[in-house]
């Protein structure tokens, strides 16, 4: 039999809201591509979803090893989920290492389906296991699922012109059918997907379509799995989806910015963990005249970015923590120049090279104010995976509009974590063609026209942008302090004092510009907000919905303007008894609040290298609402 | 378009310009006998002869006496950071195939701070001149030594002598796989006239030495390749498809050294003596040239070492996305958006 969706089903079909699987093994055993591919085939069935992939930097650790172990998370529910879930039902494990790594965080009474071909005495002790947790009581208070995945896809792949090894392989399609039987999931793409992919060896190709149909078909004549699960699609408004994660997201988003602004993109971009996919998504759209340029290092990136923002291309340099510090000169040089750049940190634990694959937002402050002198830079945060397409297209929006370096904030997060994507009409999004200078825009003593590079858009303070080729207007920038109007180098005190407070004037003048901070407060009653930023917007919106579950009454709302806030802020800050903000820092969000509002805000910080658990969340708000 | 390889795709001005055209409104700071001088006049009077619009050329500079070259011309320019300056001209040269580019660098924004930028920009061979001023001394910082200094020179950070062994820059060039590497000296208009033609004519990155003195710093530090009684027996003028033969009295000439498979000097009328090859795509004899000279100046070859053609990594570049777009036709945003597994919500 091969697998289907319309097959009846012999077994008890048991409906729930919800669900949160996790995958667990070894980095080698394709962890990510089976989470990913289940992850599709739930986005496709038309359940709400949010995943979590977490991996090793190291390529390949040592098999077995706990450093070794890769695991993908995904909560998915017949109504909308804002977190990949603190605690998984399930947990998938290829091995006894994925199993020690991971078992802590299953919900009690969880489900364990664990290979246990793997659960030799000698990976065993590889982890520290005395006895095998499979056949002692360590267990009890779970429900374990001993499956046999190796071996039986093994068998599955016997008439196969394949090795061992290559059978061995295909474990990860056989367990990717049996989950797919348990939950009810449609399975043509996979089986496309696996064509696709594999199709240049037919034999593998076939191995893993055989192992995968093989798994489902476990799933549905084994007496291990009594019931299987259905969760139907979740509630959603009308149009076309798919499912993103915040790189491929900011990538388009960066295209569909070229687009409206009419400027040809230009990436420097110097390889680095969790960005680096931005470059890679990038570099195969060059149809979109797109120019990628993978540079020496990370100045090189945003100096050539620079460079071609200077002759009227949309420059963008793309990098996380350590590149920002590298790069912090040139973006210093762009605020002098006053030319359109937009930086995104994709941030990850840090300091220094810290934990690359694992997330933070610990950067928040080095965007804020990291450059020599005074040395104002827009900042903006994208909250969740898709989100990181729109706020591509306000960050390009601000740089153009009022010439300066954007920095746009994402991280390790929401780079790799996915979600449903309400693919947006593209005809709805605005039109951002910048105006050149074309013609001199001033006269000089003996009144003959100039061209004042320096003279400002009195609502904007922004300073006319005349690329190289524009006739006439031939002028000269630099780094040295600019006279105010003619650029000329200019050591005069009061003009420098001038110029610091122009740039400073003309970034904060952006609030205007931007719309105000938004404040869910359902009944307008509560007494307590809960603040955020960036990726922690899901976590913060699953807990006060379960706060307010819980009877108390909790505003939220989220900030995706960093710099300059939006103008409202202090407003709402002191509308409020009691403001929690929780983030993945020490507090820089709150720093920056109490220090603009004299607000003395709370915080609630962990940096764990994981996004916050709602659990961890509720806990803290109710505290604070309690008190 | 330009008739010059480097700028075929820069439109020329029709009407006739002088030097004048390119003097800016700035007054020049350089200290008074400072070889910037000489430079700057002689790149504004060949200037010209390039025939380029005023407005398709980009001076782009780092930081340091050479680097305020850019305020000086009344054509677009940027004064940048230290030593990224090559890197910034990358990304314009790359977006803007209609504009003639110039990098302005010296022995401490380009070999120093700035080397490893210098070094890419050369082996991806960016449509870039890069003018490189070697006065062996860091100037504006007021003294200290560069990273062409010779080894035991006191200056203000090293006044029991520095330590460092210098770096040849054309040695270095050539290391890094340069397409066209030339020398010249400031003091020298002709010959520098000629050198910027030539870079000129050589699509893809051309790098340029040029020897300055600074007056203050490091005053006469190539005198000997400038006073008349001394400087025909040190200086090599190199030419394309010409016997290498100098001196006062043209009695000395270049051949191979067997024992180091390098070069050496030889009578004029030895058998022996090399032709020399620019366009040799080995660049073996062009790195012996760089390395005929000893430190002291004894023997100092200046003209183009090598002239090789190579494709510049931004036209490749630009080939890349029309290739694309030919084979795959123009993007389509929203065909992007909704390429792959897409579900409709009827509700």
């Amino acid at each position: 039999m091969t697998a289907s969706t319309t097959s009846a089903r012999d077994k008890d079909v048991r409906r729930v809201p919800r669900v949160v699987i996790r995958f667990a093994g070894d980095s080698g055993d394709g962890i990510q591509v089976t989470g990913d591919r289940f992850t599709s085939e739930t986005a496709e069935l038309g359940n709400d979803l949010a995943t979590l992939p977490n991996f090793p930097a190291e390529i390949r650790a040592p098999a077995g090893t706990l450093p070794g172990v890769s695991s993908f998370q995904l909560q998915f529910a017949d109504h909308d989920v804002l977190t990949p879930g603190d605690h998984p039902d399930v947990l998938v494990v290829m091995n006894p290492a994925a199993l020690r790594a991971n078992l802590a965080d299953l919900r009690a009474g969880g489900r364990i389906i664990a290979n246990v071909d793997e659960f030799t005495s000698r990976n065993l002790r590889r982890v520290g296991y005395g006895a095998n947790p499979l056949d002692d009581d360590s267990l009890e208070g779970y429900t374990v699922h001993q499956v046999k995945l190796t071996s039986m896809t093994v068998e599955a792949l016997k008439d196969l012109d394949i090795g061992k090894k290559d059978a061995e392989r295909a474990k990860n399609f056989f367990a990717l059918g049996m989950l797919s039987w348990l939950y009810h999931r449609p399975v043509e793409r996979t089986l496309a997907f696996i064509e696709k992919r594999f199709g240049k060896v037919p034999e593998i190709a076939r191995a893993n379509t055989t192992a995968f149909n093989a798994g489902w078909n476990y799933g549905e004549t084994t007496e291990e799995f009594a019931v299987s699960y259905e969760i139907r699609p979740a509630p959603m408004s009308r149009g076309l989806y798919r499912r993103i994660t915040g790189n491929t997201a900011l990538a388009w988003g960066l295209i569909a910015a070229s687009r409206l602004t009419g400027l040809s993109l230009f990436l420097g971009a110097y390889p680095i963990t969790p960005a680096s996919d931005v470059l890679h998504e990038l570099s195969r759209h060059k149809r979109f005249d797109v120019h990628t340029f993978q540079a020496e290092d990370e100045i090189a990136g945003v100096g050539a970015a620079l460079g071609a923002s200077y002759g009227g291309a949309l420059g963008v340099t793309t990098t996380s923590g350590p590149g920002v510090s590298l790069k912090g000169e040139t973006i210093s040089l762009g605020v002098a120049l006053e030319l359109p750049l937009i930086v995104c940190d994709i941030q990850r634990a840090g300091p220094s090279t810290g934990m690359p694959t694992k997330t933070e937002q610990a950067d928040l402050l080095m965007a804020y104010a990291g450059r020599h002198g005074e040395a104002p830079v827009p900042v903006l945060a994208a909250r969740s995976p898709s989100d990181c397409f729109d706020t591509a297209i306000e960050a390009a929006r601000i740089a153009t509009k009022y010439r300066t370096p954007v920095i746009l904030l994402s991280d390790g997060y929401l780079a790799n974590g996915s979600e449903p994507w309400h693919i947006p009409d593209v005809a709805a999004l605005p039109d951002l063609h910048p105006e050149f200078a074309r013609e001199p825009n001033g006269t000089d003593a003996k009144g003959n026209p100039v061209f004042l590079p320096y003279l400002r858009d009195a609502e904007t303070l922004a300073r006319p942008w005349a690329v190289p080729g524009t006739k006439g207007l031939e002028h000269r920038l630099g780094g040295l302090e600019k006279a105010d109007g003619t650029g000329h180098i200019s050591y005069d005190p009061e003009n420098h004092d001038l110029m610091v407070r122009t740039r400073q004037a003309k970034v904060d003048g952006i609030a205007r510009d931007i719309p105000p901070l938004e404040v869910d407060d359902p009944d307008g009653s509560a007494r307590t907000l809960v603040l955020g930023w960036g990726s922690t917007y899901g976590p913060v919106g699953a807990a006060v919905r379960e706060v307010r579950a819980h009877g108390h009454a909790v505003a939220q709302a989220h900030l995706n303007y960093l710099n300059p806030f939006p103008a409202n802020t202090g407003e709402v800050l002191r509308h409020y008894d009691r403001v929690i903000v929780p983030e993945m820092n020490l507090g820089q969000l709150a720093l920056l609040l109490r220090a603009t509002y004299l607000v003395d805000v709370i915080s609630y910080n962990k940096v764990r290298g994981l996004p916050f658990t709602s659990t961890e969340l509720i806990d803290a708000i109710e505290k604070v609402a309690d008190a | 378009m330009s008739r010059f390889a480097a700028f075929d795709l820069v439109p020329v001005d029709e009407s006739k310009q002088t030097a004048k055209d390119f003097k800016s409104d700035q007054e020049v700071r350089w200290c008074p006998g400072c070889g910037d001088y000489a430079i700057l006049a002689a790149f504004q009077s060949f200037l010209p002869e390039l025939g380029l619009r005023r407005e398709n050329m980009v001076i782009v500079s780092g930081i340091g006496c050479s680097s305020r070259f850019p305020y000086y011309l009344n054509t677009y320019g940027m004064h940048s950071i230290h030593g990224r300056a090559p890197a910034i001209a990358t990304g314009l040269a790359c977006s803007r195939p209609d504009l003639s580019v110039w990098v302005m660098t010296g022995d401490g924004d380009g070999l120093s701070i700035g080397g490893n930028h210098l070094v890419h920009a050369l082996r991806r061979n960016v449509n870039v001149r890069i003018l490189l001023f070697n006065n062996r001394i860091y100037g504006l910082t007021k003294g200290q030594y560069s990273p062409t200094s010779e080894q035991g020179k006191v200056t203000k950070s090293t006044p029991y002598g520095s330590l460092d062994a210098p770096f040849n820059p054309l040695s270095l060039a050539l290391g890094a796989e340069a397409s066209f590497v030339a020398r010249t000296v400031d003091s020298d208009r002709k010959h520098l006239i000629e050198v910027l033609r030539q870079a000129s004519e050589h699509k893809g990155a051309a790098f340029v030495e040029i020897l300055q003195n600074c007056p203050i710093y490091n005053d006469d530090a190539f005198e000997p390749l400038k006073d008349p009684d001394a400087r025909d027996d040190r200086t090599i003028r190199l030419a394309h498809g010409e016997r290498i033969v100098f001196g006062a009295n043209g009695d000395k000439g270049i051949r191979r050294d067997p024992t180091t498979a390098g070069l050496e000097v030889c009578a004029a009328d030895d058998p022996a003596v090399l032709v020399h090859d620019a366009t040799q795509p080995d660049p073996t004899t062009a790195f012996a040239l760089s390395r005929l000279d000893d430190g002291a100046l004894s023997n100092v070859p200046i003209g183009v070492f090598r002239s090789v053609d190579r494709p510049s990594y931004d036209q490749l570049m630009r080939d890349q996305i029309a290739d694309a777009t030919r084979s795959q036709g123009e993007g389509d945003l929203h065909e992007l958006l909704t390429a792959g597994d897409t579900w409709r919500v009827d509700a």
